[in-house]
This record gives structure tokens, sequence and C-alpha cells, in this order.
């Protein structure tokens, strides 16, 4: 496949995914989560995948819905607040859940996706997300040490791509997707419209092609949002923030 | 009860002051923008993206539009779009003037809780500490007591902590703190004795008013 031409199908990516698996998914409460590429995941049967995405979604929205198959062992995330099935796996002993905050998580991706080797903050310091992470101390002080994350396999949703990968993304549905993009040996990207270089400006384009192997065809959001349920008191616990 | 959260939110909104950058958590903080007054003008970021976030749209909801919760929104006049790690580059920088965000416990030292209850309630920790730790200004919003009658405001935090040392102001529907060197207790809410808020408050405080 020429790197210019990376636009491909479904049955393809299908190939893409793995037993066992480290795969990063974009997106915000299922806000900017490939819908199609998830669905694709779910007919793969592929299982103990270990997923690294910003939070669980809901049951029936973004990675919830694969979560809530059972075929995935570890999450790292930084709430699964919205979906309360993935609470029953982590008790059951059947997820493992790693917490992380939010922009701490974000920016280990961003370091495996920019090839850097881990960062020093001194966020969740004396908390329970702590962990085993490594102590560090410079100057008197003392911080955490927090690894870069990279992953087997990405998947992100972008509004428009072009033939080479060039993305560009639709208002809060941006979120993790850039980072996560960076960060695969293997990104495969779902995009709302594919069209030809050269059609996308260069000064609008967020994630350069060069990050970006396999690109699919999106039919949009194929799940219905919290505010468009019936019952909103359906709505499960939030996260802190 | 709901009531009781309004009247909190209300109280909130007092805090926000013509030209700040004000983000806001889930639960009472979420309902603050409805007691702004109308020549406060400020910016709402929104760590999903979003810094000028406006008001829930009248009509034509758009699924890629919305705030951390995951409900449609609109964006005001000069608002940008940005991804998580800028989202939260600005939020540790120190550029959001005031976080409002709902608690569990906070303790004399401004110690907060707000993201488990071991065993029974395992949302996450979110942006939570974050905001905790970069905002300038950190308000924490809670009704008094728990649902059994147990203080909120305590000596010592049972619920694991989200960050050390960062609640600048508690408001409850009794009464509203500070947090500095000590807990001083600034007002009473309409309706709550000295007596009221000394029973119901574990942690000790110093009256100043």
């Amino acid at each position: 496949m020429h790197i210019f031409d990376k636009v491909t199908d479904y049955n393809f990516v299908k190939t893409q995914f793995f037993d066992g698996m480290t795969l990063l998914f974009g997106g915000f409460g299922g806000v900017g989560t490939p819908p199609g590429l998830v669905d694709c995941l779910i007919e793969t049967g592929v299982k103990d995948v270990k997923l690294i995405g910003n939070d669980a979604g809901f049951p029936w929205i973004g990675m919830g819905k694969f979560i809530c198959l059972e075929r995935a062992t570890s999450l790292i995330a930084s709430h699964i607040g919205s979906n309360p099935i993935a609470g029953e796996l982590m008790t059951q002993g059947k997820l493992q859940v790693e917490f992380s905050p939010q922009g701490i998580l974000i920016e280990r991706i961003r370091n495996g996706g920019v090839g850097l080797n881990g960062f020093l903050t001194e966020l969740s310091k004396g908390t329970t997300l702590e962990y085993n992470k490594p102590l560090i101390k410079i100057d008197g002080k003392e911080y955490l040490y927090e690894a870069p994350i990279t992953g087997d396999v990405s998947i992100v949703y972008a509004k428009k791509a072009d033939t080479f990968g060039n993305l560009v993304f639709d208002k809060t549905a941006r979120n993790t997707n850039p980072y996560v993009a960076m960060a695969g040996k293997v990104t495969i990207v779902e995009a709302d419209e594919i069209v030809q270089m050269g059609e996308l400006d260069p000064e609008e384009i967020i994630v350069p092609g060069i990050y970006v192997k396999y690109i699919v065809p999106s039919k949009g959001y194929n799940w219905k949002w919290i505010w468009e349920m019936p019952d909103k008191s359906s709505r499960s616990e939030q996260p802190a923030k | 009860m709901g009531d009781a959260r309004q009247i909190i939110a209300q109280r909130a909104a007092r805090e926000i002051k013509d030209g700040m950058v004000v983000n806001l958590g889930i639960g009472i903080p979420s309902l603050v923008p409805d007691f702004l007054d109308k020549n406060v003008r400020v910016f709402f970021q929104a760590e999903n993206g979003i810094l000028g976030m406006g008001p829930t749209p009248k009509a034509g909801a758009d699924g890629n539009l919305s705030n951390a919760a995951g409900f449609p929104v609109t964006i005001l006049p000069g608002a940008s779009y940005f991804d998580s790690a800028m989202a939260f580059g600005m939020i540790r920088r120190g550029c959001i003037d005031v976080s409002i965000l709902g608690a569990l416990q906070v303790n004399e030292q401004g110690d907060l809780a707000n993201w488990i209850v071991p065993g029974k309630r395992v949302p996450g920790v979110g942006g939570a500490m974050e905001l905790a730790y970069g905002a300038k200004n950190l308000i924490a919003l809670m009704i008094h007591c728990e649902k059994d009658g147990r203080p909120k405001i305590v000596k010592k935090c049972s619920l694991p902590i989200t960050t050390y040392c960062c609640v600048k102001k508690i408001i409850t529907d009794m009464a509203v703190f500070s947090v500095s060197d000590r807990l001083y207790l600034d007002e009473l809410m309409p309706g709550f004795t000295t007596d009221d808020v000394k029973n119901n408050t574990e942690a000790d405080f110093v009256i100043n008013f």
C-alpha cells in the first residue's frame, strides 16, 4: 500500500487486530471514539485486549460496547464512572483497571507518540494513584516518574482525512485523538470524509499523515447519546470531574 | 435536597468575578452558571477541549460539541477548540482562575476527597487531580452532611484523597468556610445557626464573622 493511498476497508482492518494486543482508542465519553472501528473490533472476536483510553464510555457508547463483552483484560483510563458494567467487571476481578489523572494519561500517550522516555510530576504523589511508579528526587524534591505509553494498534476518529492520512477533527471530538494517533504502531483512522491530497488546507491539519497507517470511511455514530435517551436518570456515576 | 443544591450553586456564583476563566465540575457546580449576574463576563473552560463554552443549545444539538459530562453545549464568540494535552496543560499551568468541584469529604487542611468510595462507587478521578492542583482558587461544593447525618467536613478524610491542601473555600447548604492556616467559618447560610454548623461538622473551625 502506497503512503499516498492508505484508504482501505473494514475487512482488511480486521486483520490488524490480534489477541493480547495493546489497543489505544481516541474519544472522551464516546465523543470522538470511532464507531465503525469499535464494531469492527467486536466482530473480529479478538480477546485479552489491553485497552488504554480516556474512559470506559457508556455500556452502549464508544469503547464501552467492547468492554462489556469481557474481552479486555486491562484498562488504563481516567474514569469508568459512566460505564457501571466496567465497574462490576473491575470488582469481580475480570478487568484490571489502572486509574490515571486525565491530563497525565494523555501526556503519557503524547510522550509515547513523540519518542520521549517519560516525565516527572508531583501530581498524584501520595495518593492511591501513585501505584508503584518510581519516585525520583531532584533538588531535594520528589516527583513521580510517568512512563510513556505506546500501543500495538491505535483507533482514531477524524472529521476529514486525505489519502495520505492528514487529519482534521471536529470540535470536542478532537480530545485525545491526535496523541492516540501518534502513539500507535499501527494507527487506523475512521474518517467522516476522505478527500484527495491537496484538498485540505495545510494550516488546518492537526495530525500529519506520517502517523497514520490505514484509513476507513465512517458511517457516523451509531449509538444514542445519553441526552437523547428518554430516561436521563439512567445516567450512572460520573467522574470526580 | 434539590433546593439545597440550588442554594449552594447560587452562593457559589458570587465567587465568580468579571473577567475570570472558570472550570466547573459535574453535579452541583454545573448549576452555577444559572445564577451568574449578567454583567459578569467570564470564559468557561471545559477540559474536553473548549475555552469559551456557552449554554445548552435551544435546538440542533451536535454530538461533537459537548461539555465534559457529554451533554450538548454551544460556544461564545472568541471560543477555541483544542486537544486534551492542551486542555490539561492550561489547567496544570495555572491559567484557570477558579475551579468549582463537587466534594465527598474535605478536611481541616483543605484535603479534597471526591473520586472514589471504595467498594461502593468507583467513578474514577477524571480531571479532578489536575484541576485541584493547578487552579488558582479551588472551591468545593457539597451538601453539608451525608444522608445518614455524618459530617463531610472532617478532621481526617476516611475516603482516598484526590489532592492534598488544595481547597480554598467550602460552600454547603449550611455555611461557607475558608481554608488557610486552618479552617474558618466565614458565613452562615440562611436559616442556620453557628450551633447547627458545630453540631454537623467534625472538623475544628474558627468563627470568622
